[in-house]
C-alpha cells in the first residue's frame, strides 16, 4: 500500500511533465492542424538558454522566466517563418518541415553547446518528503513540477474560456474561415497559439531536465511520451491532454516500480501502439469522423 | 517494355559498378557498399512516402532490425550472407506489417508519432539487453572473402560486390512493383483515399502492403551495412539515421528511385565533407559532428519550401521530361491548385476534384 502510494504520487509528478508536452502539441494542432514534430527540440533549446542563464546569474527563476519568454519568440519565428509557407502544400510537406526543424535544432544545440551531458538545476529539493518513515515517493520538485503545470494549464483554460483572445483562440482552431469572416485576423491568432505551444514545451524542458540532463536530444523521449499522452487525450482536447500525461505517468510509473525501470520505454510503446489500434481517436472520443 | 527498360538499365550498371570496383581501391570500394546498403533502404522509404503516401520517421529502426537479424544469425547459426539477407528482409517484412496494420488505421501525423516512437525506442531497449544484443557495444559480424576469388582478394571489393548485387535487385523488384498495377494503386490511394476506395481498391490492404514492402527494403540496407560495417550497435541506428534516411528521400525527390541515389549519395559523402569544413573553421570535434545534423533539417525544410520535387524534379525539368506520375509532390500539387483555381479544373487526376483543403485553404 504504502508502495502503491509512492509510485502514484511519483507518477503523477512525472505525468505533468508529458501534459505540458501534449498540452503544446495539442494547441497547434487544434489552430493549424500540424503536428509538431520539434516540439521537444525546441524545450530543449529554450532550457539550454535557461541554463545559462542560470549559470551567469546564480538566479533559477530569472532561467525560468527567459526560458518561458523564449519558447513564446521561438514558437512565433517557427510558426511565422517555416510553418505558414506550408499552408498550402499538401499535409506530409508541414511533417517533413517540422521534423527538418527538430533536426535543425538538435544540430544547432550540439555546434553552440557541444554534445556532453550538462545537469540542470532543480528549483526545489528532490529530496523526498516523508510520513515519518514512510516516503510519499514525491519530492518539493516534484511538487512544484505538479503545481506549475496545473497553474499554467488552468490559466490557458481562463484565458480560452473568458477573454476575447481566447475566444479568438477557439473560433479559430473551429473554422478559421468563419472566423476570418467575422473579423479574426487569423494568421495573428494562429502565431499566438504556436507562441503560446512553446511556452508550455519550454515548461515542459526546464521541469523535466533536473532529471534527465541536458543534452541535444535530451527531449525525443520525453516528446514521444508526450506525444502519446496527447494521444491518448485525442489530440483535440486541453483537458484531454492533462489527463493523457497524468495516466501515462501513473501507469508507467507502475512499470519501473513492480516490473524494473528497463521495462519502461517498452511500455510506452505498448501504451502507444495499444491506443493508436483500440481508440485512434483517444480514449475519449465518442465517434471517429475522417475529414474528407 | 518496362521490365525490359529496367532490366537493361540494372544489368548495365551492374557492369558498370562491377568495372568500377576493380578501379577505384579498397576504400572507395567501401563507400561504394556504403551507399549500396543505405541506397536501398532510402529507395524503400521514397516509394512508401511519395508513392504510396505514407511517412515514416522509423526506417532506421528497420534497418536496426534487419542488422540485429543478420548478425543473430552469422554468430549463432553461420548462415550464408544471400540468406542472412532474405531472412533480413522476410524480418523486417513481418515487422513492417505490423506497423503496417496500425498505420493503414492511421493519418498522417498519429503515423509519423507510432513510426517516431519505434525509432526512439528500439535501439534503447538493445542497449540495455547485454546477452542477446550485446549492450551498447553491439555485435560483431565478420564475413570472409569466398575462398573460390583466391586469398589476395580484398575483403571490400567483395563486400561491393555482395551490396551493389543486393541493391541492385532489391531497386530493380522495387522499380517494377512501383510501375505495376499495384503502384499504380497506390498512386491512388495517395491522391485520394476516398475516391480510391470508391473505385473498389482496398485502401487498407495496400497501405499495409507499402509497408511491408518499404520495411523489407529498409531490412536488407540494414543487413548490408551490418555485413559492412563489421558491426552492429544500438548507437549506428539512433533516430538521427532515420531521419537522414528521410533526408535523403526528400532531396533525391519523393517517389524517384533515380532521385533516392543522388539523395543518398549526398547523405553519404556531404557529411563528412562538412565536417572537415567546420574544423578547419575552428569548431571542435563534437561541435563539428552536428554540423551535418544541422545540414539534414536545413536541406528538408529548404527542399520542402522551395522545391518539393527534390533533385530528380530538377533533372526531369532539365532534360525536358514531364513529370510522371512518381513525382508526388508535383502531382499533389497540381492537384491542389487546380482544386483552387475552377479555369484549371482539366488538369485534375483521378475521379472528382478533390475539395480544397477546409481550414487551410485561407487565412
Amino acid at each position: 500500500m504504502q508502495e502503491f502510494l509512492e509510485f502514484t504520487l511519483g507518477g503523477v509528478s512525472q505525468g505533468m511533465v508529458y501534459a505540458a508536452i501534449a498540452l503544446s502539441l495539442v494547441l497547434i494542432w487544434r489552430g493549424t492542424r500540424v503536428l509538431n514534430y520539434s516540439q521537444g527540440a525546441m524545450a530543449m533549446f529554450t532550457t539550454y538558454v535557461a541554463l545559462i542563464v542560470i549559470n551567469h546569474t546564480h538566479n533559477y527563476w530569472l532561467g525560468f522566466v527567459v526560458a518561458i519568454a523564449s519558447g513564446l519568440v521561438l514558437g512565433a519565428v517557427v510558426e511565422r517563418g517555416v510553418i505558414r509557407p506550408t499552408t498550402r502544400r499538401p499535409p506530409l510537406n508541414a511533417v517533413i518541415v517540422t521534423i527538418g526543424l527538430l533536426i535543425l535544432i538538435e544540430g544547432l544545440a550540439g555546434i553552440i553547446y557541444g554534445g556532453s551531458f550538462r545537469s540542470f538545476p532543480p528549483g526545489y529539493s528532490v529530496r523526498g518528503f516523508n510520513i515519518g518513515h514512510v516516503a510519499l515517493g514525491i519530492s518539493p520538485e516534484g511538487l512544484y513540477t505538479t503545481i506549475a503545470v496545473l497553474l499554467a494549464a488552468a490559466g490557458l483554460a481562463l484565458v480560452f474560456r473568458y477573454t476575447a483572445v481566447g475566444l479568438r483562440l477557439r473560433a479559430t482552431a473551429f473554422n478559421p474561415d468563419v472566423a476570418r469572416l467575422l473579423g479574426v485576423r487569423t494568421g495573428r491568432v494562429l502565431t499566438l497559439g504556436w507562441a503560446l505551444a512553446g511556452a508550455f514545451g519550454a515548461l515542459a524542458g526546464v521541469l523535466v531536465s533536473p532529471t534527465t540532463f541536458l543534452y541535444p536530444n535530451s527531449t525525443d523521449l520525453i516528446f514521444v511520451l508526450g506525444f502519446t499522452a496527447a494521444v491518448i487525450g485525442g489530440l483535440e482536447s486541453p483537458l484531454g491532454a492533462v489527463i493523457g500525461g497524468l495516466v501515462l505517468g501513473v501507469l508507467l510509473n507502475y512499470v519501473s516500480g513492480y516490473l524494473g525501470s528497463d521495462l519502461v520505454d517498452p511500455a510506452g510503446l505498448v501504451a502507444l501502439v495499444a491506443v493508436l489500434m483500440l481508440r485512434p481517436g483517444g480514449l475519449f472520443s465518442m465517434s471517429t469522423v475522417r475529414r474528407v | 517494355m518496362t521490365l525490359l527498360k529496367n532490366l537493361a538499365v540494372t544489368v548495365l550498371v551492374g557492369i558498370v559498378l562491377l568495372i568500377l570496383s576493380y578501379r577505384i581501391g579498397s576504400f572507395h570500394d567501401y563507400e561504394l557498399a556504403e551507399v549500396a546498403a543505405y541506397v536501398t533502404a532510402v529507395g524503400g522509404l521514397t516509394m512508401l512516402v511519395g508513392i504510396s503516401g505514407q511517412i515514416s520517421i522509423g526506417h532506421g529502426a528497420f534497418m536496426f532490425i534487419g542488422a540485429y537479424v543478420a548478425a543473430l544469425l552469422l554468430q549463432h547459426l553461420r548462415w550464408p550472407i544471400y540468406l542472412l539477407i532474405i531472412a533480413a528482409a522476410a524480418a523486417c517484412a513481418v515487422a513492417g506489417g505490423i506497423v503496417g496494420l496500425a498505420a493503414a488505421r492511421l493519418r498522417g501525423p498519429y503515423l509519423a508519432g507510432a513510426t517516431l516512437m519505434l525509432a526512439v525506442a528500439l535501439p534503447e531497449i538493445a542497449g540495455r539487453y547485454q546477452g542477446v544484443f550485446g549492450g551498447d557495444q553491439g555485435l560483431d559480424i565478420n564475413v570472409t572473402v569466398p575462398s573460390a576469388l583466391g586469398a589476395n582478394f580484398q575483403l571490400t571489393q567483395w563486400l561491393a560486390w555482395v551490396t551493389c548485387l543486393a541493391a541492385l535487385i532489391t531497386l530493380f523488384l522495387l522499380a517494377n512493383l512501383v510501375n505495376s498495377r499495384v503502384g499504380r494503386s497506390w498512386r491512388a490511394v495517395r491522391d485520394d483515399e476516398i475516391a480510391a476506395s470508391l473505385s473498389g481498391l482496398n485502401v487498407a490492404r495496400l497501405q499495409i502492403l507499402a509497408f511491408v514492402v518499404s520495411a523489407a527494403c529498409a531490412g536488407v540496407g540494414g543487413a548490408l551495412l551490418a555485413i559492412v560495417l563489421a558491426n552492429v550497435s544500438p548507437g549506428t541506428f539512433t533516430l538521427t539515421l532515420s531521419i537522414a534516411l528521410l533526408t535523403a528521400a526528400v532531396l533525391g525527390g519523393l517517389g524517384s528511385l533515380a532521385g533516392a541515389l543522388w539523395g543518398t549519395l549526398l547523405f553519404v559523402f556531404l557529411p563528412g565533407y562538412l565536417t572537415n569544413v567546420a574544423q578547419s573553421h575552428g569548431l571542435n570535434s563534437s561541435a563539428s559532428s552536428s554540423v551535418p545534423i544541422a545540414a539534414y533539417g536545413v536541406v528538408l525544410i529548404v527542399v520542402m519550401l522551395v522545391f518539393p520535387a527534390g533533385i530528380q524534379g530538377a533533372v526531369r525539368r532539365l532534360l525536358g521530361i514531364a513529370a510522371p506520375a512518381a513525382g508526388a509532390p508535383l502531382t499533389v500539387l497540381r492537384r491542389q491548385a487546380a482544386a483552387l483555381d475552377p479555369k484549371e479544373k482539366s488538369t485534375t487526376t483521378l475521379v472528382g476534384t478533390a475539395p480544397p483543403e477546409k481550414g487551410k485553404g485561407t487565412r
